[in-house]
């Protein structure tokens, strides 16, 4: 009961702002986000505490055995903690915009949170594909309402290229589901894991790329990106934190979740090409994000470098590479949302995210300043930073799994460093221009939002094992399945 | 807890306190704040060395990482290696500290450069105490970050804010590097604390690929220790304010990598060919900045150079397995060349931020203090004996002749050519007429006393320095190797050199000729190095550092930015787009089609076809696929 209540809340809530729109309504939303914020807190010390996933399951469409079943696991806690840290954070950066008021951008934000909850609590695959679709509903307006230049061309491709990629998803789901064993099928994961795994390895292997093709535009990975850059760089900063922050991972959770129990022997044909495909995204991306020009763009190409890694981890099936994995989409959305927010902030006052037009922010600027490095030291994977944890772990089992590969994905501690490095000198270093003369350094609303990720930045580079001993033990299980 | 668990803690604080104040503090409370860490730190670890008892120890703090049964703890370990870094750190880190009162004193960031300082002691101290390489990477990365800091500390202008980027990046080149070793080390021992992994191998429990292991890591120590190839940062870091060159990229973190080849000598004596390599490259490297060094007009950029080939040789002694030989020379390096440093900041606070030498001279009388104890760093680093450069020099010298004597021959030459730039430098500088503008003429001045002061300290070190391992021939009884004894292995003993041999006389006439030369050329005959446009020939060669940082330049800076602009804009927007949009295309025409049969609003109509072909899907697929 719990769960359904913990997966539905936003989005009533949301429809009761939309309907009722309240005056500031960002407040609202923010309470909102916060209370849902402390209840999934509750749930996850308690499957900390108990070491039992918590589960809920109630008949959905009983004639063709799809149920309406949740669980809260160490793999699908770390998401759900994820989408529930963030959730303040990207609300409450509305504050003083022009959103905070707009209590039908409010509304959707909320309603995406639910979406996005739903698909990482699923314990029915149906179910999953129904949130994993549900999420681009929202997402889809915020952007197409409410972004920048070009919005509908873009948000028009971004739509139907994820939309294509899902209709494998779809096929490749009905496909398996129709092989579970009884006269009702299943399409519980745990017996869908049974089915699939039993299938011939050629039905596995096109079933792994049915599957995969759905994630790899998701995330996405090399050469599935190209929606990508585009639609992070025109959608509200908000739409850019849920897609890049929290809606990205559905892909790699759904590799975790059902492409590695679901096709052991489709890995093997597959694995070592989507493995490459992953490295090349790393280099690609991270060689592209030096020259940009536009500070948005500079960080979707950032983050399409970094989700490289984490795919080719998860590809590894080992210990660390999942664990590193996770560890790292929980980095990843911290420092992502925090830097795409810093760009938000320097637009704000400067009406310009363009590289050339900045500098000398920091000369009027202490806690932008301080809070932007610290955010960028996570994304280059400095020791003590949360990015350091991840990256060290993916790399290692890279590394392991096949060593020169494991080099080549090094790289991107190099590359990552030339990128945010001259990021950082364009925006805030150097001598003032023309707009950057009168800068104002955060206000409290935003240092509501910077600072604490900031610590948080810190605390996940000092303290790992807390998320570490979170997942590892549903981690380890899920590993041994896969030997 | 343990008393020395202040040691870091404490530089930690003050990092804190000055950085999150700094606005607010007055400058006498940052700086007091700012210097009160390395004192307590050098008061607590003299303690330490005092008391220790020979026996190593680890202090676990925390566990930090585990995954699986791979565990990596945040524990400390203190043993006579340590406890050296711990004192030459804090030791010349309050010296350093205390100068920088001075030397900052009219800059607004006082506050912030205290804090920076503070919390590259922290890092520093962390690399050496961490009890394995894994906590050592926390230190190694996070002193990079320091130097990119400070290097870029006056971040207005942005040809400081490139010299900071190259620094990190370089280290980070190495960096890939050592943590590809790492990698291979837990691959062995599923462990990265050295005892484990160095009982394990005295055990004779050698992997195979140790000698790629030990590559790996001196590729991160090339980076950090500023060796060939990536050594071109070094020069570039004098952006940053001179104490910072003195204490980072003279006195400790330059040395890290030395730090760390000696930590792990068991892993490279394990693997000759390695340290073999290493030998080179330490020569070559020594070789190339002594050269450079020779022809530069910029006061910081000679002792930059000067430090590049001052590193090449302690690594050359790391290849002759000189372990403590080569640490005998961080230490006395670390006394001359902040002294030198040092005594180059007083001198460009003195001209108003000149740094030319052509454009000093006849300081002598002005500068009394900072003239002696620059002449007193210039004999040391020259090796003219007794001063602490000559009997570490030598012993790194000493032991190369009995390892390979053309090596030693090439030492002996890059030797001589440090006499020669250095006593250059000092000449052109105090000697002679004074050849600044008239406006710095009425403003030179000695420098306050706290920045004197460490110089005098430091200059006193510089010249008896050489006590820590006064050899046997010169009456002493080797303390310093013989402290260390117990983490290295054990090496013959070098026969007993008497004065008349070559062996003596070479680096003897090496350290003496080029300074009467020098003296000759700059002092009696006053010849004065002309204007850069004057500069022709092999000469110009040089001044332009053989064009090292263009070949960089040619070969990997301009083809990345190429690359960048060939994969976003033909790879992305002419072959991957083309085809998804060429899909898209499909789908827009098929649109168009139904759009004739009605009409609304075409956004939604696609939305909706969109989604019946998912609900056909759905419905249809069920018997088409059974």
């Amino acid at each position: 009961m719990n769960l359904i209540l913990i997966l539905f809340f936003p989005l009533i809530a949301g429809l009761i702002l939309l309907l009722a729109k309240p005056k500031n309504a960002w407040i609202w939303s923010l309470a909102t986000a916060i209370i849902e914020a402390i209840a999934i807190g509750l749930v996850l010390g308690q499957v900390s505490e108990n070491k039992v996933p918590v589960t809920y399951s109630h008949a959905w469409i009983p004639e063709a055995g799809i149920n309406f079943s949740l669980m809260v696991d160490g793999i699908s806690g770390i998401l759900i903690g994820l989408c529930a840290l963030m959730m303040p954070f990207i609300i409450g950066s509305t504050a003083q915009s022009d959103q905070a008021n707009n209590a039908k951008y409010q509304g959707l934000m909320l309603a995406m949170q639910s979406a996005l909850l739903g698909a990482f609590l699923a314990k029915d695959a149906f179910l999953f594909y129904f949130f994993f679709e549900a999420s681009l509903l929202p997402i889809y307006f915020l952007i197409a309402l409410y972004g920048g230049e070009n919005k509908n061309a873009i948000t028009f491709k971004f739509f139907l290229y994820t939309l294509f990629g899902s209709l494998f998803l779809l096929i490749g789901l009905l496909y398996v589901y129709l092989r579970t064993p009884g006269l009702i099928h299943s399409a519980d994961i745990e017996v869908l894991y049974q089915t699939a795994k039993s299938l011939s390895s050629t039905q596995q292997g096109y079933l792994f790329l049915a599957f995969f093709i759905a994630f790899a535009i998701k995330m996405p990975i090399f050469p599935f990106h190209t929606w990508q850059p585009d639609t992070y760089t025109t959608a509200p900063v908000q739409g850019t934190m849920l897609l890049s922050g929290i809606m990205l991972k559905m892909g790699t959770y759904g590799i975790i979740r059902l492409v590695l129990p679901m096709f052991p022997v489709g890995i093997v044909t597959w694995g070592p090409t989507v493995m490459i495909l992953s490295v090349i995204g790393i280099i690609y991306g991270s060689i592209i994000a030096i020259q940009q020009k536009d500070a948005k763009r500079l960080l979707a190409y950032s983050s399409f470098a970094h989700v490289g890694l984490i795919s080719a981890g998860i590809l590894t099936q080992s210990l660390e590479g999942i664990q590193g994995a996770l560890y790292q989409m929980l980095s990843h959305g911290i420092n992502v949302v925090g830097l795409f927010f810093v760009i938000e902030v320097i637009e704000r006052r400067t009406k310009s995210r363009d590289l050339a037009q900045l500098g000398g922010i920091t000369q009027h600027s202490y806690f932008l300043t301080v809070a932007f490095i610290v955010l960028s030291l996570g994304s280059v994977a400095l020791p003590l930073t949360n990015g350091f944890i991840g990256e060290f772990l993916l790399l290692k089992s890279v590394f392991d799994y096949q060593m020169p590969l494991g080099v080549v994905a090094g790289i991107t501690i190099i590359l990552g460093a030339v990128y945010m490095l001259r990021l950082i000198q364009k925006s805030i270093l150097g001598n003032v221009s023309r707009i950057t003369t009168t800068f104002e350094d955060l206000t409290l609303s935003e240092k509501w939002v910077l600072i604490p990720l900031s610590i948080l930045v810190l605390i996940g580079g000092i303290f790992p094992n807390i998320i570490l001993n979170f997942s590892e033990g549903s981690v380890t299980q899920l590993v041994q399945l896969l030997k | 807890m343990s008393l020395f668990y202040f040691i870091p803690l404490l530089p930690l604080i003050g990092f804190l306190i000055n950085g999150l104040a700094y606005p607010k503090l007055s400058k006498q409370i940052a700086g007091i704040i700012g210097t009160i860490p390395p004192l307590v730190g050098f008061a607590l670890s003299l303690q330490l060395f005092l008391n220790f008892d020979g026996k190593t120890q680890i202090y676990e703090l925390a566990n930090w990482i585990k995954v699986g049964d791979l565990t990596i703890p945040f524990a400390f370990q203190i043993d006579p290696l340590s406890i050296m870094m711990l004192l030459v750190i804090t030791g010349v880190g309050t010296l350093i500290h205390i100068y920088s009162i001075g030397y900052m004193s009219h800059d607004p960031g006082f506050g912030k450069f205290f804090a920076f300082l503070n919390l590259f002691i922290f890092f520093m101290l962390i690399l050496v105490l961490g009890s394995n390489f894994t906590v050592l990477f926390i230190g190694w990365e996070g002193v990079g970050l320091c130097s990119y800091l400070l290097i870029g500390f006056w971040n207005q202008k942005n040809s400081y804010g490139d010299a900071a980027r190259k620094a990190f990046i370089m280290n980070r080149i190495g960096d890939l590097g050592f943590l590809v070793g790492l990698f291979l080390l837990i691959q062995d021992f599923n462990s990265t604390d050295y005892l484990t992994i160095f009982s394990a191998i005295s055990a004779g429990d050698a992997p195979d690929n140790l000698g790629l292991i030990a590559l790996c890591l001196f590729i991160g120590a090339m980076g950090k220790s500023a060796q060939i190839p990536l050594f071109t940062w070094l020069p570039d870091a004098m952006a940053g304010p001179t104490p910072v060159s003195a204490l980072i990229h003279a006195a400790t973190m330059v040395t890290a990598g030395i730090y760390m080849v000696i930590r792990a000598n068991i892993i490279f004596e394990l693997s000759p060919e390695v340290l073999h390599f290493i030998g080179w490259i330490g020569l070559t490297t020594a070789l190339l900045g002594a050269a450079i060094g020779l022809f530069q007009n910029d006061i910081k950029k000679v002792l930059a150079y000067s430090t590049v080939s001052q590193l090449g040789y302690m690594f050359m002694g790391l290849g002759a397995s000189a372990y403590s030989a080569s640490f005998f020379h961080v230490m006395t390096h670390a006394f001359f060349k902040a002294l030198l440093f040092l005594g180059a900041g007083s001198v460009i606070h003195g001209m108003s931020d000149e740094q030319d030498i052509r454009k000093m001279g006849g300081l002598k009388s002005k500068m009394p203090i900072t003239y002696l104890t620059f002449l007193l760093g210039t004999i040391a680093i020259s090796g003219i004996p007794p001063f602490a450069g000559f009997f570490s020099k030598d012993e790194i010298l000493a032991n190369l002749y009995h390892h390979d004597t053309f090596m030693w021959s090439l030492a002996i030459l890059g030797s001589a050519l440090t006499s020669f730039y250095m006593f250059r430098v000092f000449i052109l500088t105090f000697w002679g007429e004074f050849r600044g503008t008239e406006k710095q003429a009425n403003h030179l001045h000695e420098s306050p006393y706290s920045m004197t002061l460490p110089l005098v300290i430091l200059a006193i070190l510089s010249v008896g320095g050489g006590l820590l391992n006064l050899p046997h021939f010169a009456g002493g009884h080797e303390f310093l190797a013989h402290w260390l004894a117990p983490i290295l292995p054990d090496t013959a003993q070098l026969p007993a050199v008497s004065f008349l041999s070559v062996e003596m006389g070479a680096p003897l006439l090496a350290a003496f000729l080029p300074a009467i030369l020098a003296i000759y050329v700059y002092g009696s005959s006053k010849s004065i190095p002309v204007s850069d446009k004057q500069i022709s020939g092999i000469q110009k060669v040089v001044y332009d550092k053989f064009y090292i940082d263009e070949l960089y330049d040619f070969i990997i800076v301009k083809p990345i930015a190429f690359l960048s602009q060939f994969f976003s804009q033909v790879i992305d927007y002419l072959v991957i787009d083309l085809f998804v949009e060429g899909i898209g295309k499909i789908v827009k025409y098929a649109s168009a089609k139904f759009k004739k049969i009605q009409t609304g609003n075409v956004g939604f109509y696609i939305f909706m076809m969109v989604i019946s072909i998912a609900i056909i899907l759905m419905v249809g697929l069920k018997s088409w696929i059974l």
